[in-house]
């Protein structure tokens, strides 16, 4: 932006305390730009959920809760996929989050800071940006094949933990790191030790923005499609998953939505894969205001 | 007196070990509850004419890397007195200050060398735990620095991870009262911390140090984030924790360490050569804050306090 530049004497004798001409015209126009950009980003999104509002309310029904998938567009259902996305999202949430933290307590409480550390940092940094399906793969030869697995909710649930732990990582790190030195020193000076001050002060004093962050990784994982539909993940079945059967053969709701998109009939096509494509998305709507009222809730004056 | 010991005798911690030398003092533990060695031999003559020497500093130097922060340092601090550290920036006294909780032992860089006796135990020999040292030597910060959480519970640390076992509760009352907040806060304790204002969240923060029961108390600059008022506030407890505790205080404030303190350590800053503009601290001179502030032995002590330089 233009720099304003101190009016002298005489100019504000000249024309009071208006501003100099070109900078209101500046000013206004560049705030035009950035509204304009913020209004196409708002409007493909308002598309998007008129568009699939009006294809899929009509679908949406209890039945279409609690019906398993069906050849007959009007008595199909999504069960199958929504006991799967919240089986999955237990299991990843219980894997994430012992794993996610610990690391991330670790490397910012612990961790020498070194070259191999600067390493480990710079690893986990570039595994968030990998592709999914990446993660699919990964999940096919090392869970399905390698450790045995097969094509089973473990599986499903391993591969998408593989997916979203460096980003609960990175969260839980930036968490930690935006509590004050003070906070350590405190603790410090009465005689914890570095364990005690990072279970017990460090770490509670971060846990909502992890939290924040564990949700926000975890609404990723449940909307993923690409990586699960690789790890063995089926189109549709007869049978609710529970998060404690870890070997049964799982979908999920986004697996279940690909499926109803490919089948040859309009009705299948359009409206019961917009009203999963709803259900999908006020679960997502969910979690994200489930997080949003975490971060408030405990901002730090609470 | 006899209601000052009584309360302190519900916080003072199973370790703490009275030499029985004299009733009237509060457990000097002449011998620290961490030194695992028996020199006892000299551990119980230590009264001098000056009084009890608590930490006996010979020859201290800090490094930070390659560059020094504080350079041979020597000087004594005595028991239940109240020393000031002043001098200008970049002179060291906050590094100095944090040597004796060995709180320099966190920055990966910093190094310690010379001794440091805290009532004949080197504080910096291998058998010592630095965790251990951090208990029985307290420190207030600059900038109050309240955990996130309730009173109480910023008030129940430091007993809680000592595994004192003590009565949480009476350990919250006494270090409150002794902190002079009590009446301010008995009836919000489960409320945050953050609530209070800057100057009872500082008067908190000596609270809580006073909770494991340590011998001295360490003071970085506890004032400098607080109005005159709260100010006056700290200064008069620490008078008050003066009784009974041994305090060094770190402070920019000259007529704070005038108002306060028993006795002034001035600090310098000197530049390592001509062209090396890098600088370190250096002990000026210690002595009688009265005297410090009225006949200095040293022309840079009388140029600072005068205000012609720093």
């Amino acid at each position: 932006m233009a720099v304003a530049t101190p009016a002298r004497p005489h100019e504000q004798t000249d024309r009071g305390f208006r501003a100099p001409a070109g900078d209101t015209i500046r000013e206004k126009f560049t705030q035009l730009v950035l509204l304009l950009g913020t209004a196409v980003a708002l409007a493909v999104l308002a598309i998007l959920i008129v568009d699939i509002t009006l294809d899929g309310v009509g679908g949406l029904s209890l039945d279409f809760l609690t019906n398993y998938t069906s050849r007959f567009p009007e008595e199909t259902g999504i069960r199958a996929g929504l006991t799967g996305t919240l089986s999955l999202m237990v299991l990843v949430a219980l894997m994430t989050f012992p794993l996610g933290v610990g690391a991330a307590l670790y490397l910012e409480e612990f961790a020498p800071r070194n070259r191999w550390t600067r390493l480990l940092e710079a690893n986990i940094n570039n595994l968030a940006g990998v592709p999914s399906i990446v993660y699919g793969l990964l999940g096919l030869s090392v869970f399905v094949f390698f450790l045995g697995f097969g094509r089973s909710l473990i599986t499903g649930a391993l591969t998408l933990t593989a997916l979203v732990l460096p980003v609960v990582i990175v969260a839980s790190r930036e968490a930690l790191r935006a509590v004050p030195r003070e906070i350590r020193d405190g603790g410090l000076a009465l005689g914890g030790t570095p364990l005690q001050v990072a279970a017990r002060q460090t770490l509670p004093a971060a846990i909502p923005a992890i939290m924040t962050g564990m949700i926000l990784s975890l609404s990723r994982a449940i909307g993923e499609t690409a990586p699960i539909l690789v790890a063995g993940a089926v189109f549709s079945r007869r049978a609710d998953n529970e998060p404690w059967n870890l070997n049964e053969a799982y979908t999920a709701i986004p697996i279940q939505i690909f499926d109803f998109v490919k089948r040859p009939q309009a009705e299948f096509q359009v409206e019961v894969a917009s009203a999963a494509i709803l259900v999908l998305m006020v679960l997502l709507l969910i979690m994200n205001s489930a997080a949003i009222i975490i971060r408030n809730r405990y901002s730090r004056n609470g | 007196m006899d209601q000052r010991m009584s309360e302190q005798q519900t916080t003072s911690s199973p370790v703490d070990r009275d030499t029985g030398k004299a009733a009237t003092q509060r457990a000097p533990s002449s011998r620290p509850a961490w030194s695992k060695d028996t020199e006892s031999g000299s551990a119980g003559d230590q009264a001098t004419a000056e009084g009890d020497i608590v930490f006996d500093v010979r020859d201290v130097s800090v490094h930070y890397g390659s560059a020094p922060a504080l350079v041979n340092v020597s000087l004594k601090i005595r028991q239940r007195e109240i020393t000031a550290f002043i001098g200008p920036s970049g002179c060291g006294k906050s590094t100095f200050i944090r040597c004796f909780n060995r709180t320099n032992d966190l920055i990966p860089t910093a190094k310690v060398s010379g001794r440091i006796n805290y009532h004949e135990q080197d504080l910096y020999a291998k058998e010592v735990d630095a965790v251990e040292v951090r208990r029985r030597i307290g420190m207030v910060f600059q900038k109050p620095n309240p955990f996130p959480k309730s009173i109480y519970d910023n008030l129940t640390f430091g007993p809680k991870v000592n595994r004192m076992k003590v009565n949480l509760d009476e350990v919250v009352e006494t270090s409150l009262r002794r902190a002079a907040l009590w009446d301010e806060v008995k009836n919000k304790l489960k409320q945050n911390a953050y609530s209070l204002s800057g100057g009872q969240q500082q008067r908190l923060c000596i609270a809580r140090a006073l909770t494991v029961d340590p011998e001295v108390i360490l003071m970085d600059e506890p004032c400098s984030a607080l109005d005159p008022i709260a100010t006056a506030h700290i200064e008069d407890l620490m008078r008050e924790l003066e009784r009974d505790y041994t305090i060094i205080i770190v402070t920019h404030n000259m007529q704070q360490a005038a108002r306060v303190s028993d006795r002034t350590a001035f600090f310098t800053a000197e530049v390592e050569s001509e062209n090396d503009d890098r600088r370190f601290g250096r002990l000026v001179e210690i002595g009688d804050t009265s005297m410090i502030f009225s006949n200095p032995n040293d022309k840079r002590t009388e140029d600072y306090i005068s205000g012609r330089f720093g």
